[in-house]
């Protein structure tokens, strides 16, 4: 594809500033600031303690050009929530609210407050940049590492499979939810403006690979998620008023192995080249996702 | 006009007269009515304002932290086990400055569980960055939070309310409740200094390295310090208005003639002034420092109002376990070290977890000081239920 064609539609105002400091190849950055770009001025970003509010937000240069509101790491949905309130009660707004945070605030530390925002129905959307583990703190493992993964914490591979946040988020009767990936950019950035136009809560969840925790090269990070997708392991869907939608046909199905062998984080799951049988358990869960979504 | 009204649906009418935006609290850890009241005084439109509903105390603090930075005046309320869960978002808030009121209606902590009264639970966040105001009576924590808005929205520091559980939020007592016009005159309408808003785009919240992050507790130390004024100044425009002494820094009874200082503070304080007026008629004299505001400490009105006492004795309703009184460690300070020599300053425990301080007990407190100092005693002990294995 043509660059000019894959850029074009796709919002690029800066409003998530180049100058911050995140690693090379970082895909949480640059989805931070898809969903900036694409939110646009008109926005509050309600950030979780993670790599995105260390990396945008040291004193005194942080790279938001939008009104950027930091408190802890389990609090960005109560905080946006009661910005939101404050926006009602003050008869303030239209105004986005977009609550971000890791996948270790999002699935374990903050899950208790994103399911009491959903419950409520703030007009929050939830966006969660999903690296697989606690990555700012030295790769520890989350509730949303994947089997298998080697992380600090999981030194002989992860053993547990991945909470699924997009199907719990739906069974609080959110309008909607959706799951995108940083190797498409317009598909991101569109899911951003169709849950903004919608009254309520909303949860969009992006996977954001980490070459730091994952072992793969930076340059790598578009390839690893475009591999997610293509091998079934991390599905694209959408979930409107609790239907599934518009799941992503994959054009050329790609076995778990070519997602799994880039990484270094999953290379004790192949002896000599060979493939273990954790492998096979990792393919088991791709083939589900297939079927489950008809991709 | 005077009505005779629990203390908890007291402080909701007058929360609600000072026109809150964003109400949210979480009902149990215990409660009291105060959110009750605020929520059907919401609900009943009496009162127009955003009412949340949260999942926990956590997300209660997070919910009027987000909306105190998005401009609206922000107000919960908690106590014991609920504002230990908050306490996270207590710092933060005060880091922040973030200027929201909070009543704390004082009760123990578990374990073992208990839903009465004593003071460990403001004691626990006491470094936080608050200004802790502490209530004598009904009339009092309610005319504090018509206050607290207007030194916290003065200062931009966060102010608690400390309301003895039970004691007072359960109590029905007389309690004269401004008309709303008066607290219009006196409360005027929040201006917020910083706030996250799409016209003037900013960060609220960044970190701090160490280059940085240590001259923000300076900043917020000295501003806590210099609250002192704002304090006395709006209780004693408080006092011209509303014609009533509530509030300010430090309170005194029969104190300038006593040979024993009794040093305490919130809803004992009754007891300890008929406690005095009792053993005046017996010939003896005994007078009362009560703390009204614990955070920023009155270390100079202490020193001033206590610096010829050579007799003191501090009760207090919390302990530093394992160090012992916390308000006593308070007032030992407030004199300089020269002056300490030669003076008592005894130190009491008492109604912890809901134990009652009769008037008995702190009569056997004032005859035991005079005899000897008392480094450290719990008052009202039952050694019966005590067994040295156990220690």
């Amino acid at each position: 594809m043509e660059k000019s064609q894959y850029l074009e539609g796709v919002e690029k105002k800066d409003l998530f500033a180049h100058g911050h400091r995140a690693c090379g190849g970082c895909g949480q950055a640059l989805a931070a600031r898809l969903v900036a770009d694409a939110a646009g001025e008109n926005t509050i970003a309600c950030v979780a303690t993670g790599c995105l509010e260390v990396f945008s937000s040291p004193y005194p240069d942080p790279s938001w050009r939008i009104p950027f509101l930091h408190s802890l790491f389990e609090n960005a949905a109560a905080v946006a929530s009661g910005v939101e309130a404050a926006y009602k009660a003050l008869g303030k707004g239209p105004v986005n609210i977009i609550a971000q945070g890791g996948d270790g605030s999002t699935a374990d530390i903050g899950f208790q407050s994103i399911s009491g925002m959903f419950e409520r129905g703030h007009n929050v959307l939830y966006v969660c940049y999903d690296n697989e583990a606690y990555m700012n703190t030295g790769v520890q493992r989350s509730s949303f590492t994947p089997l298998g993964a080697r992380t600090t914490t999981t030194p002989t591979g992860n053993k547990t499979r991945k909470k699924n946040m997009p199907m719990i988020a739906a069974d609080h009767g959110i309008p909607y939810v959706a799951t995108a990936t940083i190797d498409d950019f317009r598909d991101l950035q569109q899911k951003i403006k169709k849950a903004l136009a919608i009254e309520g809560p909303k949860y969009i969840h992006i996977l954001a690979p980490c070459p730091l925790g994952w072992g793969h090269h930076g340059e790598l990070t578009v390839e690893v998620c475009r591999l997610a997708k293509d091998t079934g392991l991390f599905p694209i869907y959408e979930i409107v008023d609790g239907k599934v939608t518009n799941a992503r046909k994959i054009p050329v199905k790609v076995p778990v192995e070519e997602y799994l062998k880039v990484q270094g984080r999953f290379k004790h799951l192949f002896k000599r080249g060979v493939p273990t049988e954790e492998v096979a358990e990792i393919q088991e869960i791709a083939n589900q996702n297939i079927e489950r979504f008809n991709l | 006009m005077l009505k005779q009204i629990e203390g908890s649906y007291a402080v909701a009418q007058v929360v609600a007269h000072c026109r809150p935006n964003v109400i949210s609290a979480y009902p149990i850890t215990p409660q009291t009515h105060i959110v009750e009241g605020l929520a059907d005084l919401v609900g009943e439109g009496q009162l127009q304002a955003e009412f949340v509903n949260v999942e926990s105390e956590f997300s209660a603090a997070s919910v009027v932290l987000g909306a105190s930075a998005a401009g609206a005046r922000a107000y919960t309320a908690t106590t014991s086990q609920g504002l230990l869960l908050m306490s996270e978002v207590i710092y933060c808030i005060a880091g922040m400055r973030l200027p929201i009121v909070l009543t704390c209606a004082n009760r123990a902590i578990s374990a073992p569980l208990s839903i009465w009264n004593d003071q460990q639970d403001s004691m626990a966040v006491r470094d936080a960055g608050w200004i802790q105001l502490h209530a004598e009576d009904n009339q009092e924590a309610s005319d504090l939070h018509i206050q607290a808005f207007k030194i916290a929205e003065q200062t931009f520091l966060p102010t608690m309310v400390c309301m003895d559980g039970f004691i007072l939020t359960h109590a029905f007592e007389p309690v004269d409740i401004p008309e709303q016009k008066e607290v219009d005159d006196f409360l005027p309408a929040f201006k917020p200094r910083h706030i996250v808003d799409p016209r003037w785009p900013r960060g609220i919240g960044l970190f701090a390295d160490p280059r940085f992050y240590m001259e923000t507790r300076y900043i917020l130390h000295r501003a806590l310090e210099k609250s002192e004024e704002t304090i006395k100044e709006v209780s004693a425009e408080f006092a011209r208005v509303f014609g009533r002494d509530s509030g300010g820094f430090i309170k005194t009874y029969k104190l300038e003639e006593a040979d024993v200082a009794i040093v305490s503070m919130g809803s004992v304080v009754g007891t300890i002034k008929e406690l005095i007026d009792q053993l005046e008629e017996e010939g003896k004299k005994v007078g009362l420092l009560q703390i009204c505001s614990y955070r920023p400490f009155p270390r100079k009105e202490v020193y001033r109002a206590l610096k010829d006492k050579m007799n003191i004795v501090v009760l207090e309703k919390c302990i530093s376990l394992g160090r012992g009184g916390i308000l006593a460690s308070d007032i030992r300070w407030s004199f300089p070290r020269a002056e300490k020599r030669d003076r008592n300053i005894s130190s009491f425990v008492a109604g912890l977890g809901g134990r009652n301080i009769s008037i008995d007990d702190l009569r056997y407190m004032v005859e035991k000081v005079e005899k000897e100092p008392v480094e450290f005693e719990f008052l009202g002990l039952k050694k019966e239920l005590i067994a040295e294995r156990d220690m």
